[in-house]
């Protein structure tokens, strides 16, 4: 083919304006939607319910869930606030107390902070870059049911007093086989590898539909910040995961066949574990904190009426925390007697992420300055929130950076007031921004303002008054995960306030439980675009339909709805009565070839029961993971059984397209 | 005098240089807090009054320029600070030092003053005493798990790790009592696993020194002679040991000079007749899952025993 003949080509294919095209006209348009309607719907009772695979429900599911083990975690934290209350207190014994805040930071770190963000994504991604769905919707529903399934096994067993008891971290040889004992530690180890499988299908669901499914114009230049914050993480999760993965394998290796990977008196290093799990747990803190600065920027610029500065500083900066990220593991292990040198450069890395974090605060400050009439809402005054209680976790993260200091206050309530900063501050208090601020789109009625007024500042000063004193506590020498304190230590009244706090804390969120469930029978009916947002999941109905949209836009702007002067023709000419989705490439969303979506389908409720009845086995018997595997095999057959018509592979339905194929 | 633990009371020049650094760290660090938030305030206060005042975008990028190089400049100095007390630290090390060996056990600290006269050596357990105004090195070690020893006012903390040998350095410069504390989850009651430290005047130290190493006193009263025989016979042996008798246990805490320190069950509570007595007669009771099982004494067998420990200063 000649040069300008594939130009010519080129051009073809590239989405145009085609005013008079008769598929865009009104009827034609409204038989479209009635056939999409019918295609992309999925039946109706219990059976239906289970085979469900469409992301936007298979999303709200999946924040439901995650705000289900939330609640729990969360009572976990109000009792071991009235443990502490005071010093000699016998309300929880050491047995129940350890077992309690170990499933505490498990569920919130496993259960809560990484499935929710990663469901936000789930749910926002597909119609903010103007897909129909997700791909892989299959594999998601599948994710979703294992962490589903995991977060109700580690429950399960905690309510059979089982409940792991060796810390969100479970350092051998305590976790190990010796001094770990009956099966505790093997849930714990088990509910990872849940985590772990659910993790990696929706970062790989995600990453796939960002690359691949973008409408025609969404060049990567134009996707929205959060969806670029949802890339950077969905690939985090792909590197950080499989450390944890290799990490507790050998963990129940070396509990269930004996392995030696951790004990030293064979040979083994239980500081080996220490490496392996940071090199996946610091990472994971960035895993909980990128979307939610994705968060940050799509509110902050729907308020100030523009786009956010310095959009491609905005990327290159959460792409620099994604690197530097895996690099600064060993500042959790600065205790265990490294040498020194090795240390400093730790201690720089830990020190440099400071830096795009920073950038990226004084570009939203900068958005805010030059606003065009900025609106306090209240998911504005969540985001808000951020300047003032992120920043302080962040400063102390600079300190523990620092060998010296780190040495003295780690492990002691200094840091667990660091980390509860940095992750409420920087991850929660802008994730209930974002629910608030989504809310209308997910479930077509606003929340309650007043309601999230008294709510946003119970927790703001609530959150405040838990965990500042901690500090000082830290300072004072209180060590982290002791069930009791002797009252000569002159930390009951610290430990008083920071138990008031939590109170207010839960009374907040009761607010917010309350603002909820009021608003989801009679809040006010939002309407498409309640907050006057730019980007495309406001372009369509609240809540949006199955298909996402009809008809499919395209864009030529990054912020769509902004620019509607610019905005091109909608996309026509994909088949309406199968799930056909439109692929294209990865720099420019041009189109490349159409793709049949795999509707709603019982097989991934079927393997996900099938491998969680193999990994629950396995920890009670090796051969569990022999014989467990078979179930699994014949699920995972009928899965993947060839249903395809002969008719349409014929019709080369999953081919490139032909030019005479273009699309308007 | 006895010191509440704190990172801010330093009573040693170790302590000493971490609290300096902490306060170079917090000046610093409140003063970006507060240009941040002030920053914010301004900015939706501007924000949410003025209608589209034109900023050129120049302007905006010299200013987050601007900020983003001081910050660059504020965590260059922080990073320089913190490596340069770091280097500090390690200034103590000496040859001719005095070693003590600390092995962590769940949930009792083993002390040993090595020395290379076997019958010189010292062996005691949750109480270390060391002389004021010289280095002091602990080679530490674990025996189960991993423990952290932790000293606030004196030295940040240090690791132990089974099957390695860690060390911690410090110097306490004002006589006192510090206390310590496990800080690496260990297990059921890693709460209760402190330990006491006591600085004193080198010829004190050195008194101290020179009374732990002589043999427990022989019984003196026929009732301490009693306890003496109960604890050999009976269980208390199996685990502990009392140099100078038939108890040689290695697993427990050494009693030669039970007498002479100040708390009992690592620092889980004070060295007293009654609290001994409880300890004794009920260890499960105070701190619940330690490794003591109740020895069943019968009224009078405890009385005994509680004679003897007492006469062991």
């Amino acid at each position: 083919m000649s040069a300008p003949q594939k130009r010519a080509r080129d051009e073809e294919k590239r989405p145009r304006v085609v005013e008079d095209d008769a598929r865009l006209s009104r009827q034609a348009q409204e038989r479209q939607r009635l056939e999409l309607e019918r295609t992309w719907a999925n039946g109706r009772g219990f059976i239906a319910w289970l085979a469900e695979t469409d992301h936007k429900v298979i999303g709200r599911r999946f924040i439901v869930t995650a705000f289900g083990y939330f609640t729990l975690g969360g009572i976990l934290a109000a009792l071991m606030r009235i443990q502490l209350a005071k010093p000699e207190n016998t309300f929880l014994g050491p047995d129940l107390y350890n077992q309690i805040f170990t499933m505490h930071g498990t569920t919130m770190m496993f259960l809560f902070a990484v499935p929710v963000v990663l469901a936000m994504g789930v749910y926002l991604v597909p119609l903010m870059i103007g897909a129909r769905g997700i791909a892989f919707p299959r594999m998601l529903a599948y994710g979703y049911w294992m962490f589903l399934f995991g977060g109700m096994f580690l429950y399960l067993m905690f309510f059979f007093n089982v409940g792991p008891d060796n810390g969100w971290f479970s350092y051998p040889p305590l976790a190990g086989p010796e001094y770990g004992y009956g099966k505790r530690a093997d849930v714990w180890a088990q509910l990872i590898t849940f985590t772990e499988v659910s993790g990696l299908v929706v970062a790989t669901c995600l990453v796939v539909t960002i690359f691949k499914l973008r409408t025609p114009g969404m060049s990567l230049n134009r996707m929205p910040l959060f969806v670029w914050a949802m890339l950077i993480v969905s690939f985090m999760v792909i590197f950080a995961m499989p450390s944890i993965v290799i990490s507790s394998t050998c963990l129940i290796l070396d509990r269930l066949v004996s392995t030696h990977f951790f004990n030293q008196a064979e040979g083994g290093d239980p500081i080996l574990w220490q490496h392996l799990f940071w090199f996946f747990g610091h990472p994971e803190v960035y895993i909980i904190f990128l979307p939610a600065l994705g968060m940050m920027s799509e509110v902050i610029a729907t308020f100030s009426r523009r786009s956010v500065f310095g959009y491609t500083e905005m990327i290159l900066s959460m792409t620099a925390t994604a690197f530097i990220g895996f690099g600064v593991w060993v500042h959790h292990m600065f205790a265990t007697g490294l040498p020194q040198l090795g240390q400093s450069f730790f201690t720089a890395a830990s020190i440099m992420i400071v830096i795009p974090t920073a950038i990226q605060i004084f570009n939203w400050i900068a958005t805010i300055w030059t606003a065009r009439r900025l609106q306090i809402t209240v998911p504005f005054l969540y985001m808000a929130s951020f300047f003032f209680v992120f920043i302080i976790g962040g400063l102390t993260g600079v300190m523990l950076a620092s060998v010296p200091l780190d040495r003295q206050v780690h492990d002691t309530y200094f840091v667990v007031a660091h980390f509860h900063y940095v992750l409420i501050g920087g991850s929660t208090f802008p994730l209930l921004g974002g629910i608030y601020f989504w809310f209308p789109k997910m479930y077509g009625r606003m929340l309650d303002d007043r309601l999230g007024r008294i709510s946003f500042w119970l927790l703001f000063a609530g959150f405040n008054l838990t965990f500042f004193p901690m500090h000082l506590l830290g300072l004072g020498g209180m060590p982290r995960r002791v069930y009791t304190y002797p009252a000569a230590m002159g930390w009951q009244g610290m430990n008083l306030l920071a138990s008031v706090g939590a109170a207010t804390i839960a009374v907040s969120l009761l607010v917010y439980l309350v603002n909820v469930v009021v608003s989801l029978r009679r809040g006010a009916v939002a309407g498409e675009n309640p907050w006057g947002a730019a980007t495309l999941e406001w372009a369509t109905s609240s809540p949006p339909p199955s298909y996402n949209f009809s008809p499919q836009p395209t864009v030529a702007s990054s912020e769509p709805l902004w620019h509607s002067e610019l905005a091109p023709p909608p996309l026509v000419g994909l088949a309406t009565d199968r799930r056909e989705v439109l692929v294209t490439f990865l720099l420019d969303a041009e189109p490349d070839h159409r793709y049949e979506m795999p509707g709603p389908s019982l097989w991934p409720l079927l393997t996900a029961i099938t491998t969680s009845i193999m990994f629950v086995w396995s920890i009670f018997n090796p051969w569990g993971v022999v014989w467990g595997s078979i179930p699994i095999f014949v699920t995972l057959t009928g899965w993947f059984w060839p249903t395809e018509k002969k008719e349409r592979i014929k019709h080369g339905i999953h081919g490139r397209m032909r030019p005479s194929e273009t699309l308007p | 005098m006895s010191h509440l633990p704190s990172i801010l009371h330093p009573a040693g020049i170790e302590a000493a240089r971490i609290s300096q650094l902490w306060w170079t760290m917090f000046w610093i660090c409140t003063a970006v807090w507060i240009a941040v938030a002030v920053a914010a305030l301004i900015a939706i206060r501007r924000g949410h009054r003025a209608a589209a005042v034109h900023v050129p975008d120049r302007t905006i990028v010299r200013n987050v320029a601007t900020a983003a190089a001081i910050s660059i400049v504020a965590l260059i100095a922080l990073l320089s600070q913190s490596v340069l007390i770091g280097r500090a630290l390690n200034t103590l090390r000496s040859d001719d030092a005095l070693r003590i060996n600390v092995t962590a056990n769940q949930w009792w600290w083993d002390i040993q003053y090595d020395n290379p006269v076997p019958s010189l050596r010292v062996t005691t357990a949750n109480e270390i005493h060391i002389p004021v105004g010289k280095p002091v090195a602990f080679n530490l070690f674990s025996n189960d798990v991993i423990h952290s020893l932790w000293i606030p006012n004196l030295q940040g903390k240090i690791d132990l790790v089974p099957g390695r040998r860690n060390e911690l350095w410090l110097q306490a410069d004002k006589a006192g009592v510090y206390r310590g504390q496990c800080a690496e989850y260990c297990g059921l009651q890693h709460a209760k696993m402190a330990l006491v430290v006591v600085a004193d005047p080198p010829d004190q130290f050195e008194y101290w020194l020179a009374a732990n190493r002589a043999s427990a006193p022989a019984p003196v009263t026929p009732e301490q002679q009693r306890g003496k025989d109960i604890v050999e016979k009976g269980p208390c042996a199996m685990c502990h040991a009392i140099t100078g008798t038939l108890a040689g246990g290695r697993s427990a805490p050494d009693l030669t000079h039970i007498a002479s320190r100040s708390t009992l069950g690592a620092a889980a509570i004070p060295n007293m007749h009654g609290y001994l007595a409880g300890w004794v007669s009920d260890p499960q009771g105070i701190k619940p899952g330690n490794r003591m099982p109740p020895p069943g004494l019968s009224g009078e067998e405890l009385q005994a025993v509680l004679a003897y420990l007492e006469t062991l200063k």
